[in-house]
């Protein structure tokens, strides 16, 4: 193979010529017949971080788990782990025990089953210092109190006491963090740390790896799915597919000049928070199962690029330098530089007909002031009410016919429960509710229940909103037969509906565990679209998907809205998604619509500083662009929705209420801001005392 | 029903194969299982040898024969006879015809009438709930044994429809109350949330989404009442109600012919097999509908579909 001409990567990033600390060489692990990594090279080196990134399946988590022989009994692991030239694979369990947490120490994805419920979060950190370290109680104890402070816990005398029920997800996430850096590790394994987590947590605790990092000096190997925390963190990134590294390189070449056309496809399948990139650019396929797939590349069924020579061998990682591919066209891409569009088939979406003003247009739903509060109880025989959660308060919501509206929140915003109030057709507790014109709160039951078939909508789990035990057909017709559309005609529209979505009319008599995630989320859009609504409501669609699979729904949501004139209320929590479908955004912070406005307005010229922080929260998979952004922190997490605060909600985090002086901050106290127009005629409001700009 | 037929733009290109529907899905993989057409043709024969039998042979099941008593089977008395001289061969097909239709219509009456209860308790919730877990409660706390043996002297000259019914009425509350706990989850599950957004009406609910879902826990708890009902009768009918003499079922053969198993094995064994044959067929059918019913089950797929369940983000 001639050597590519290599454009030479920042010095910075090159890895220094030492003896690697952690070398993985040929690593297999098998489950039972199938393999799940089938020989993965890896090379770690003092202090540098590491992004391990893939789809689910791709074998990611497992080499992770194999590193620290964290596998369970049944996985056969072959190759060698070498920590500082020293085998890993084969040891007895005693000595890897004294290895873990000493050398090697992870960070679980799941903070609330990593930790001990029983056991307070001081003592499970003081136990792990006491098994490395010749500590007595109390001076284990004064160290847990400082990690708990270095990662940024309050009151950490107080928190060393706590259960780790009494924390939240990102203070979790943060103790475990302390506990993985107790010993001073040489390595530090993330799988997914943040994936569990909302933006402004998941930005905080990627700090807190940070300052870890530089604290202990240790190297860090970053698992992730997450292109843009990815790009945030790493120095250098491995991508692996169907078990194997296909493609590593320092973190900007990789993202500049990707060499595998499967990266340059998952970089071309997410959407973008800044609005550049392009239409989405969805991978044909499935990744393989375990065990599948012939004796070629493992990505040449969903290769564009695949030649004949793909489907026989399957080629070596290789190249020059620190860039590594495993594709028999790497130099040419490496030559050319394409765009993900100008390898993959961009699906032709129609455009969108002109609605015309917005004004002019009937308005799908309108909501006001929506209240929805739960009565907290105790006791068990006599329930007495000892408070409330303010779930929602203060709702607005406006969706014109065929737009789109994006409901952004992070979790315990409200979102979930703003929907089901929706859904419920019926008198919300305060506030007013108008649904295609006509009021919830007035509506008989004959009315409601026609209602309902102009009204769909699509659940996030895909596998959860499917009867498994009914056949895909009868599931996509059972709103025909809600709305008492007569049999026949039912039968011969799920066909059409079917291949509406993408799939073929023979997959009706098939049962939803025979379908993979995306297509189950098809098969969820087919049966809202089979009483052709004017309002779909799509709580989550994508959240439970791979990138690659979500490019392909979300495309064939913006095609089904320019085909059918839908109007969405799109609730997500991921804002790059909302910035790619959405017309219109809408804001929550503690049940409350704080900013509202077009998208281009909001994501551009975000008024409301918490819409500031989320946007800057958000990681762009972008190296360069990552690096030169300025990012707003939060502190700490959104506050108790038990409590009904005086004045502005979000003062507590509020980083323009810390800089306000005595004077000004009264008036965020003691008054609640309300919502107002960025300028006359502008369709962007925010409810803030203190907007930016203008 | 409000009629509004929504209008349809949508192109249907003709030829298309309509979809199947469940209920010829499941058809196809019932027939598919071998064993569901072992167990129904079994079932098949006994019901044959039930009401066929009585012609085949020249006794009659009540008459005695006081020239063989406690014969063993001969070309004569093909099952033998008892200590009365009665031909057990008569006697067991007559006893079958009873126990064939009690054990069957039992289970299907206990089992219909425990699942909408159940089901009703648990998805509707509220008043309805405490309503029927009280009635259920009620029922569980009543000895079952007494009131039908104050009832069943009243029901005489009804037949063994009422028997029947009585027996089925004893014996559905704890499975109501496990389908009830099994709804509660159900209910929870976004599909059926779904369903109700929809606007699917709550029993269609009931009956397309949470009692199919249940179904693995009714098939297995009605093929165990089919057996269960058939001895509570023999029971029944040892202290004098339900079947009486001369009138037997395979119960009360049972009951009679226990004692005299070692000595005299015909008495006994030829009714036990009778029953066990029974029993056992009614659970191939039963197996052989629960995998028809479970899509994910191996057996009783028609053809494996290359298509595998995808591993969720772990």
């Amino acid at each position: 193979m001639t050597p590519a001409p290599v454009t030479p990567a920042p010095p910075l990033t090159e890895p220094p010529f030492t003896e690697p600390l952690l070398a993985v060489r040929d690593l297999r692990v098998d489950f039972g017949p199938a393999p799940a990594v089938r020989g993965v090279d890896l090379e770690l080196h003092r202090g540098e971080t590491l992004g391990i990134v893939g789809e689910s399946g791709s074998g990611k988590s497992v080499t992770a788990l194999a590193v620290l022989g964290l596998l369970p009994g049944t996985a056969r692991i072959g190759g060698s782990v070498r920590l500082e030239g020293r085998e890993l694979v084969g040891l007895p369990g005693r000595e890897l025990a004294r290895i873990h947490g000493r050398k090697v120490a992870m960070v679980f994805q799941d903070p609330l089953s990593a930790f001990t419920p029983v056991y307070r979060i001081g003592d499970q950190i003081a136990e792990a210092l006491r098994i490395h370290q010749p500590l007595d109680r109390a001076a284990a104890r004064g160290r847990a109190a400082e990690l708990l402070d270095l990662v940024g816990i309050p009151a950490p005398g107080r928190a060393l006491d706590s259960f780790p029920h009494e924390f939240s997800g990102g203070m979790r996430q943060r103790a475990m963090i302390a506990m993985a850096i107790a010993n001073d590790p040489d390595i530090l394994l993330a799988d997914e740390p943040t994936t569990a987590l909302d933006v402004t947590i998941q930005a905080q605790v990627l700090e807190v790896l940070r300052t870890a990092q530089r604290e202990t000096g240790a190297a860090l190997v970053l698992v992730s799915h997450d292109l843009g925390v990815i790009a945030g963190m790493a120095d250098r990134v491995a991508v692996m597919y169907a078990g194997r590294v296909v493609e590593t390189a320092p973190v900007d070449d990789l993202f500049a000049r990707p060499r595998h056309p499967y990266t340059l496809g998952l970089i071309g399948a997410a959407p973008r928070l800044d609005g550049r990139g392009g239409p989405l650019v969805p991978i044909p396929g499935n990744p393989p199962a375990p065990g599948e797939g012939g004796p070629g590349c493992p990505f040449a069924p969903r290769c564009p690029l695949a030649e004949g020579r793909c489907r026989t061998a399957e080629p070596p990682l290789a190249g020059a330098g620190a860039h590594l591919a495993a594709c028999v066209r790497a130099d040419e891409l490496a030559e050319r530089g394409p765009a993900p569009s100008e390898v993959y088939p961009v699906p032709e979406l129609p455009a969108p007909a002109d609605p015309g003003p917005r004004e002019g247009r009937a308005q799908v739903l309108a909501v006001t002031g929506l209240t929805k509060t739960f009565p907290q109880l105790k006791g068990a025989v006599f329930k007495r009410k000892v408070g409330e959660v303010y779930a929602v308060d203060g709702v607005d919501l406006d969706i014109r016919r065929g737009e789109t509206l994006g409901l952004v929140g992070e979790s315990g915003s409200g979102k979930s429960t703003t929907l089901y109030e929706l859904l419920r057709l019926a008198a919300p507790q305060a506030g007013r509710i108008e649904l295609l014109g006509q009021d919830t709160a007035r509506l008989d039951p004959a009315a409601a229940h026609r209602l309902r078939g102009r009204l769909q909508i699509v659940f996030q789990d895909p596998m959860a909103s499917l009867d498994p035990r009914m056949p895909v057909g009868d599931i996509v017709a059972e709103p025909l037969h809600a709305q008492a559309v007569p049999r026949e005609e039912a039968a011969r529209r799920v066909p059409a509906l079917l291949r509406q979505v993408g799939l073929e009319a023979a997959h009706a008599d098939r049962y939803p565990h025979q379908f993979s995630g995306g297509q189950r989320q098809r098969i969820s859009i087919a049966r809202a679209l089979a009483v052709r609504p004017d309002l779909l409501v799509l709580d989550e669609p994508v959240s439970a998907l791979d990138v690659s699979i979500q490019a392909g729904v979300l495309n064939l949501l913006q095609r089904l809205k320019a085909e059918l004139g839908l109007a969405y209320l799109f609730v997500s929590h991921d804002l790059s998604v909302i910035r790619h479908l959405a017309d219109r955004v809408s804001v929550m912070y503690l049940g409350r619509t704080v900013e509202t406005g077009a998208v281009a307005e909001v994501f551009e010229r975000p008024r409301h500083p918490y819409t500031r922080a989320l946007l800057s929260a958000v990681p762009l998979p972008d190296p360069a662009a990552e690096r030169a952004r300025t990012k707003v922190l939060l502190a700490g997490d959104p506050p108790s929705p038990t409590v009904r605060r005086q004045g502005c909600r979000f003062r507590a985090r509020c980083p323009v209420y810390a800089a306000l002086d005595a004077g000004r901050r009264t008036r965020c106290e003691q008054e609640e801001p309300q919502a107002a127009e960025a300028a006359p005629g502008v369709d962007h409001t925010a409810a803030c005392h203190h907007p930016e700009g203008r | 029903m409000t009629t509004t037929v929504l209008t349809d733009t949508v192109p249907v290109p003709a030829g298309d194969p309509a979809p199947s529907g469940r209920l010829r899905l499941v058809l196809a993989r019932l027939t598919a299982a071998r064993g569901v057409l072992v167990g129904a043709a079994i079932v098949l024969l006994l019901f044959l040898l039930a009401f066929l039998g009585p012609y085949l042979t020249p006794w009659d099941y009540a008459t005695p024969n006081y020239t063989a008593i406690r014969q063993p089977p001969s070309a004569e008395h093909w099952f033998g006879t008892n200590g009365i001289g009665q031909d057990v061969f008569a006697q067991t097909v007559r006893g079958l015809q009873k126990s064939l239709v009690i054990g069957l219509l039992v289970a299907l009456f206990s089992t219909v009438l425990a699942s909408l209860v159940g089901a009703c308790a648990g998805y509707f919730g509220g008043w309805t709930d405490r309503a029927l877990m009280f009635l259920v409660d009620l029922m569980l706390i009543f000895p079952s044994f007494l009131i039908i043996a104050i009832v069943s002297p009243k029901l005489r000259g009804t037949g063994w429809l009422a028997f029947v019914l009585l027996l089925g009425l004893f014996n559905w509350m704890i499975t109501a109350r496990v389908v009830r706990s099994m709804t509660l989850s159900l209910k929870e599950r976004e599909f059926v949330r779904a369903a109700s957004f929809m606007g699917v009406r709550p029993f269609r609910i009931i009956l397309r989404h949470i009692l199919p879902n249940v179904s693995s826990f009714l098939i297995i708890d009605a093929t165990i009442t089919v057996g269960g009902a058939v001895m509570s009768e023999a029971a029944l009918s040892y202290f004098g109600f339900g079947v009486r003499a001369p009138d037997v079922s395979l119960g009360t053969l049972l009951a009679a012919g226990t004692g005299d198993a070692p000595v005299f094995p015909w008495l006994f064994y030829f009714a036990a097999a009778l029953l066990v044959l029974f029993v056992l067929a009614v659970n191939l059918i039963g197996d052989g509908l629960r995998d028809a019913l479970d899509p994910t089950a191996d057996a009783g797929r028609p053809a494996r579909t290359a298509r595998r369940p995808r591993r969720r983000n772990p």
